[in-house]
């Protein structure tokens, strides 16, 4: 008995249909929670293999997510050998990111890359040769796992968690103590204490869940960089664009010295945005690290946002960019249009052809939603193409923040019952362990070195 | 030159008589195996030379298990103690533990009167100094009498007599515990025949003498009214009990304790053994809580025929001149007088990641260890790996397949895999936080979760597996009866509002009425009108099964999943070095521990969820190659 996993198998982004799939004994159950046929009473009355029409509705709100068709298969003749359902929706990050999102809430789990032909291979469904493709493929995800790991600890959401699982740490020692120690002189942990704590945890996770939501934490959304020559107004538009001042933004050039890198969701879309320091040759050793740093992000970007001042002709810097950006997809602000213009939109036109071009002035706030627009238009249009890979991630990370919050609040409940320690105690562990998937941190020993570290213990 | 002679042969041979050695050597014997346990002296069999009780958190599941099992501690302790109490009743049914004090002297005589009289087992005074390797299978011990025993398998319980050695103060001397010879030979044979041994520390308090103690000035703490026993053969135990003593250590014992530190044994730097962070000296305490004003300590009688207490908390390596001033400064033991002082103990056990989760040595075939030895700390946790390394000795001559726990079984499991699998740097104690499925593994079932294990490897006898279908049977019988007797509106809601508890509408059964936190078993005989007389731990069973129905789901939950792990077994021959995909250090790992599953693999630190995916794949690769698809 394996779970049941999901994943988007289409690359987000893409224009037409996008497919999510599901693989496990419990495929059908969970797409009978979310699924309405549009004939029929129940997707159990289907027959394998045939296409059903119909609506996916969030049980929750009762709100229609997409429109679908849906295909049950029947294990074990499947990719999977195991039960398969596939929905296929529109095409475009939103209807597969929610409907992903619902399954998962209804008891699938995040597969891991490589997963479904992973199962294919343990269930007998390929031979050998391809086997050996499957480990290589294993092992090339040890070390991408490795470099996530790597990147998220370092990262704000680690960091969150982090803080969670200290907390929770320390009411498990507590607990634990008071279960173990029933003899020493330790005060009784109350009731109260741990309603404090619980919902102080619950607290924490719901606000990292909210910002899941607004997308802070989503540390690989769509890169988008920015860039454009000194003081072209790089900085002022992703203060814009995040609508708060966070990078430093001055009239000397080249001031943003390092890559500032923000996240935010524009329509549901997750967009990390880059702002470069741009790539004027310099003599400043600080401002050249910067630049260096800029061409590499320049060359990692999904989009690029180039801006131009039109209030100036182009510079020899501007043709520099220019060139960089033949093969790229681009958008070209011409920014400041609130001064007199000088250069001409034919002139970028030519070029820069078949890039979209918008003016835009920023400390007017004008051309802004355009801009918003043009973005979604391309995403959603499949001009632009995500890797896959980080979109599932931050979807894992909500997943698993999710099934934490569930376990805090059984926990709650199971307090405001007075119940036994030690049932707060498994609820609490649950917590901590769902966290510590992100984090990568297991339960253990920790809890007895707190206990050893805190308390004073002995015959 | 020692001039040696050919003795006997024996199935399995036992060195040392404590916890672990009396439990292994009954097992092997009482399953058919002709058995020699040695002890360096047989006034000693049994001994408890630190606290004088049985049991406690985590330690009192332990012994369940091992009655569960069928081992003597339980039953020897039922004989013997004379305090029972049952621990955290206030807490949820997982964590209730029992502990009894136990009267020494008669322990001691029980269980060497019980080894006396065991077919098959024949118990010896002597010394082993060396075993006899040959082609890397142990054949036989060397006494320092010159006997050569031959046998079949041997296993090693030597407590703290290996290399042991006693510190009092800036005092210390070869010896073994309390006063005992110590074995000075066997560790350098170990050490020659490859095993790697380090040494470990733990300590004792002083013993006191009753007639020079004023109890008036502590707090009396007296057993329990309703004596539950250990063992499951025990329905009913009724016994005089007496009491423990509780008082405090104050300021003034501090400040004595902090002049002296420097004439502590442990901060002079001579002991190198690990200590227990579990069992802190006394001046550890004072040293490392120095905000705390004063320390709980239990006065605890050893026995019926003595006048020694035991003084629980204050074990010490200070000198025994400070030891005198910082007693006689705690209220109560003004005017005490020690009968036998506090000390350390530092002796040579083993890296316990040499063993197999059968407690046979990976590179010795046919030798065992068990307790102390293997680094564990405790009597009950040396008793449970003794059990199961007789057992474990006995299938493996018997050519029978081996007998593991796993963690979702028992803490028996637990303690074996954490000792094996994850190693430790201490000497190791049992506590129900390290067992993740405690709910389940509650003392109160260890019978239901063991004993018909116990049965088929043939070591539960046949009236105790008689009696354990007995219970099972009343226990389904009620479960069923509760599930079936319903109770109407008209007949229940006086009931319910007086428990202050939502009416019903329609008919309920009593088993749902039982879920309610409000109402108790006890409580529902009202309104339950034909009730049988039901056996008490019969209705302990029910209650727990359908209070904590919820919980004790998603713990099993848990276990199904964690199962899938275990039963993907592993090759001891697979080499990991060539396994594709295994990161460096997960390589080396796994070729050190050969686990024996690939749940157990997943425990070795150092082993990645990554690792285990390549580990997975490789081995659904090898069993193509095999071709045997149905595995």
């Amino acid at each position: 008995m394996n779970a049941t996993i999901a994943a988007i198998a289409t690359a987000p982004g893409e224009a037409g249909i996008g497919i999510v799939r599901l693989s496990g004994e419990k495929s059908l159950e969970i797409l009978d929670h979310i699924f309405m046929p549009t004939k029929g009473n129940s997707i159990k009355e289907y027959q394998s293999r045939r296409l059903t029409h119909g609506k996916i509705i969030d049980p929750k709100t009762k709100q229609v997510v997409d429109e679908v068709l849906v295909t049950y298969m029947k294990a074990p003749f499947t990719y999977t050998a195991e039960d398969v359902v596939e929905i296929d929706c529109h095409g475009g990050i939103v209807p597969v990111r929610k409907i992903l999102e619902l399954v998962l809430r209804c008891g699938a789990r995040m597969a891991e890359p490589g997963e479904f032909t992973k199962r294919a291979f343990l269930n007998g469904r390929m031979d050998l040769s391809q086997a050996e493709a499957v480990m290589d493929l294993i092992s090339a995800k040890t070390d991408k796992s490795f470099d996530v790991a790597f990147g998220q600890l370092e990262g704000s959401l680690s960091k969150q968690v982090k803080k969670i699982t200290d907390t929770l740490l320390e009411m498990m020692a507590n607990i634990t103590v008071n279960i173990d120690y029933p003899d020493e002189d330790i005060e009784e942990i109350t009731y109260q204490e741990l309603l404090k704590g619980a919902n102080h945890i619950k607290k924490d996770i719901e606000q990292l869940l909210r910002s899941a939501y607004t997308g802070k934490i989503i540390k690989e959304g769509l890169n988008t960089v920015i860039i454009g020559k000194p003081n072209v107004g790089k900085s002022s538009l992703m203060n814009a664009l995040l609508k708060e001042s966070r990078a430093i933004v001055t009239e000397v050039p080249g001031t943003t010295r390092d890559i500032i890198e923000e996240f935010l969701s524009i329509q549901g879309i997750p967009l990390k945005i880059i702002d470069t320091a741009g790539i004027r040759e310099t003599e400043d050793l600080v401002e050249r690290i910067g630049v260096e740093r800029s061409k590499e992000f320049f060359n990692k970007g999904d989009l690029v946002i180039f801006i131009v001042n039109a209030s100036e002709s182009l510079t020899e810097e501007d043709k520099k960019i220019i060139e960089l950006l033949q093969n790229r997809k681009t958008i070209v602000l011409m920014n400041k249009t609130d001064l007199p213009i000088v250069l001409e939109e034919e002139e970028i036109k030519n070029l820069l052809p078949n890039k979209k071009i918008i003016k835009i002035s920023i400390v007017e706030e004008k051309g802004l939603k355009e801009l918003e627009d043009t973005i979604v238009d391309m995403v959603y249009g499949g001009q632009i193409k995500q890797k896959e890979a980080s979109f599932i991630t931050n979807v894992r990370h909500k997943d698993t923040l999710e099934k934490a919050k569930m376990s805090i609040e059984e926990g709650i409940d199971a307090i405001k019952q007075e119940l036994a320690l030690d049932f707060i105690e498994v609820d609490v562990k649950n917590t901590w362990e769902y966290l510590g998937e992100i984090t990568g941190d297991t339960v253990g020993e920790d809890v007895i070195d707190q206990i050893f570290s805190k308390f004073c213990l002995g015959k | 030159m020692l001039e040696k002679f050919k003795a006997e042969n024996y199935d399995v041979v036992v060195i040392g008589a404590g916890h672990a050695g009396c439990e292994a050597a009954l097992s092997s014997a009482r399953m058919g195996c002709s058995t020699l346990l040695l002890s360096i002296n047989l006034d000693s069999i049994a001994m408890m030379p630190c606290n004088p009780s049985i049991g406690g958190t985590g330690k009192g599941h332990l012994v369940r298990e091992i009655d569960a099992l069928g081992g003597e501690m339980g039953l020897n302790i039922d004989k013997t103690f004379i305090q029972s109490r049952m621990l955290n009743t206030a807490k949820g049914p997982a964590v209730h533990s029992l502990r009894a004090q136990a009267d020494k002297q008669l322990y001691h005589i029980e269980m060497k009167k019980v080894l006396e009289n065991n077919v098959n087992l024949d118990i010896k005074q002597g010394e082993v100094i060396e075993l006899v390797i040959e082609n890397d299978i142990v054949v036989g011990v060397v006494l320092s009498t010159g006997a050569v025993y031959g046998s079949k398998a041997v296993i090693l319980t030597t407590g703290t007599y290996l290399g042991g050695k006693i510190f009092i103060g800036g005092v210390n001397y070869e010896s073994g515990p309390n006063g005992l010879a110590s074995s000075k030979e066997l560790p350098k044979n170990l050490k020659n025949i490859g095993l790697k041994l380090r040494r470990f520390k733990t300590g004792t308090p002083a013993r006191v003498d009753q007639k020079t103690l004023d109890f008036s000035k502590m707090e009396e703490q007296p057993g329990d009214e309703r004596i539950v026993p250990f063992s499951f053969m025990n329905d009913h135990l009724e016994k005089k009990q007496v009491p423990c003593w509780l008082t405090y250590t104050n300021e003034n014992t501090h400040e004595i304790i902090k002049e002296n530190i420097h004439r502590s044994a442990l901060y002079g730097g001579e002991i190198e053994g690990t200590g227990p962070r579990y069992c802190p000296s006394i001046e550890d305490k004072i040293v490392r809580f120095s905000d705390k004003n004063r320390h709980q300590l239990f006065i605890e009688p050893e026995g019926l025929n003595t006048n020694e207490m035991y003084v629980q908390g204050m074990s010490t390596s200070l000198p025994e001149d400070v030891q005198v001033r910082f007693y006689r400064s705690i209220p109560g033991l003004e005017n005490s007088k020690i009968m036998r002082p506090a000390y350390a103990i530092e002796y040579d056990c083993i890296d316990p990641l040499q063993l197999k989760l059968t407690l046979e040595c990976k590179d010795i075939k046919y030798l065992f260890s068990a307790g102390q030895f293997n680094g564990s700390s405790g009597y009950e946790e040396a008793a449970a790996q003794g059990l199961i390394a007789g057992i474990n000795a006995a299938l493996k001559i018997q050519g029978k397949e081996s007998f593991i726990l796993d963690r979702s079984e028992a803490y028996i499991g637990v303690l074996i895999d954490d000792l094996v699998t994850k190693g430790t740097n201490e000497p190791y104690r049992m506590m129900t936080s390290r067992a993740e499925y405690r709910l389940v593994l509650r003392q109160d079932n260890a019978d239901l979760r063991l004993t018909q294990k116990g049965y088929q490897i043939g070591l539960v006898k046949e009236d105790r597996y008689q009696k354990f279908l007995e219970k099972k049977d009343n226990i389904e019988k009620e479960m069923k009866r509760l599930k079936e007797t319903c109770v109407t509106p008209s007949m229940a809601n006086e009931f319910l509002e007086k428990m202050n508890t939502a009416t019903i509408k329609s008919g309920v059964s009593i088993y749902d009425l039982l879920k309610r936190p409000q109402i108790t078993y006890e409580d529902l005989k009202e309104i339950d009108e034909n009730r049988p007389n039901v056996q008490l731990e019969v209705v302990e069973q029910c209650q727990v099964q359908i209070k904590y129905e919820g919980y004790i789901g998603k713990q099993l939950k848990q276990i199904s999943q964690f199962k899938k792990l275990e039963m993907r077994k592993l090759d001891m021959d697979i080499d990991y070095s060539k396994i594709d995909g295994l990161r460096i250090e997960a390589r080396q790992k796994l070729n050190e521990l050969k686990p024996l599953s690939v749940g157990q693999a997943s425990r070795i630190s150092g082993v990645s969820p990554a690792d285990i995916s390549v580990l997975l794949v490789y081995l659904e690769q090898q069993r193509r190659k095999r071709g045997d698809r149905d595995e």
